[in-house]
């Protein structure tokens, strides 16, 4: 959620300012006389028959107000300047772009793939001149929508349940929110704890990390929906497939980029070092299952 | 289980405030685990144990001035609201 609020709340600014520096600049269409006709438009003129126009006019023809405006706009613009600057070093907002550029076919691939990653044969992120192509592209490189999206309808749909329940309050709503969002923060500190020990040497950013984290809450949608409409033995049933879908689908993914090159082709590698990789990979691909069930079970009575 | 982001920095607080008070004279050296007794090689990986340790000193390091100003807030502020 806090993703989707930070990409989407630079448009609003963008277009304030867009509309009040054409204001600056232009004064005329938007404060046009229309009470005389000829010589009707500009500030200067405006001047002349200051008592003779509309009140905006003459509060507009005034000089010190005009200065006042464009030091106003400008200074508002100066100000949104440096918010960029400052929010582009704590929160990387181009390196955020790369992943929400996605299309519905990507999605609907990516979808199909979480719950069923048996036949996939290719895991490998395509390159393009040493940077990953954009998900639009490869089917295997990560993105944030679906895991925002993921969790914005879990949220929904976990209301959705206490509703049924009759155990419905707003607070819940909000509650189970940070709840998933704090699980999902302690998932990622403990991924990126354990790399830094095992001194793996991987490409994984911490917003990959998020985004895989994050793909298991379309396992926990389709389950608590299940169980919303089959009861407790559909419940069961779909977690169950759901878990093991998101447990080979991590190992998979994850094989590729944690495990050195010739462990990953499936050559068994000897070695302590690979065997601590192989254990850490194991260990993130189970501890989505146990998430999901954690994260739902209290949903489904 | 109800979570809250506020409980979440509790126990970062908490946690961090844990690994500052490992004294190293008195306590990391008797146990074999000081700053200098982890490096191994110099060629080689180091290990878990001596990241472990890299870990424990650099965070005892950067945080001990942020922590004084973060745990005098958190003290006042639970002494004005409880």
């Amino acid at each position: 959620m806090d993703f989707s609020a930070h990409s989407g709340f630079r448009q609003p600014p963008k277009m304030r300012m867009r509309t009040t520096s054409t204001d600056s600049t232009e004064p005329s269409p938007l404060f046009e006389d229309t009470s005389a006709g000829p010589g009707a438009a500009g500030y200067g003129r405006g001047q002349d028959k200051g008592p003779a126009g509309y009140p905006a006019q003459t509060l507009l023809s005034d000089p010190m107000s005009n200065l006042a405006m464009a030091y106003g706009s400008s200074l508002a613009s100066q100000g949104k300047e440096m918010v960029d600057k400052n929010l582009d070093r704590f929160i990387p907002i181009s390196k955020l772009k790369y992943y929400f550029a996605v299309d519905t076919i990507y999605v609907g691939k990516k979808l199909g793939l979480l719950v069923f990653p048996y036949m996939h044969e290719n895991w490998e992120v395509s390159y393009q001149q040493d940077t990953p192509v954009a998900p639009r592209f490869d089917i295997n490189a990560p993105d944030l929508y679906i895991p925002v999206m993921g969790f914005i309808t879990y949220v929904l749909v976990a209301g959705l349940a206490l509703g049924t329940q009759n155990r419905f309050t707003p607070e819940s709503l909000g509650m189970q929110a940070s709840s998933a969002l704090v699980w999902l923060i302690i998932e990622v500190l403990a991924t990126l704890l354990s790399l830094y020990l095992i001194t793996v040497n991987t490409d994984l950013t911490t917003i990959d990390l998020v985004a895989f984290s994050g793909y298991k809450y379309v396992g926990m949608i389709v389950g608590v929906v299940a169980g919303l409409l089959f009861g407790r033995t559909g419940y069961y049933l779909s977690l169950l497939w759901c878990c093991v879908s998101i447990f080979v689908f991590m190992i998979r993914t994850l094989r590729l980029k944690i495990l050195s090159e010739a462990a990953a082709e499936g050559v068994l590698v000897r070695g302590a070092k690979n065997q601590l990789r192989m254990y850490l990979t194991m260990s993130i691909a189970a501890a989505q299952p146990i998430f999901m069930y954690w994260l739902t079970f209290h949903l489904v009575r | 289980m109800a979570f809250t982001l506020y409980s979440l920095i509790q126990t970062a607080i908490l946690c961090t405030n844990a690994i500052a008070v490992l004294h190293e004279e008195r306590f990391l050296s008797k146990i074999g685990w000081a700053a200098d007794q982890g490096i191994g090689g110099f060629g080689d990986e180091p290990g878990v144990k001596a990241q472990l340790l890299n870990l424990i000193r650099s965070v005892r390091t950067v945080m001990r001035v942020p922590l004084i100003i973060v745990n005098s807030v958190c003290i006042v502020l639970l002494l004005l609201f409880g």
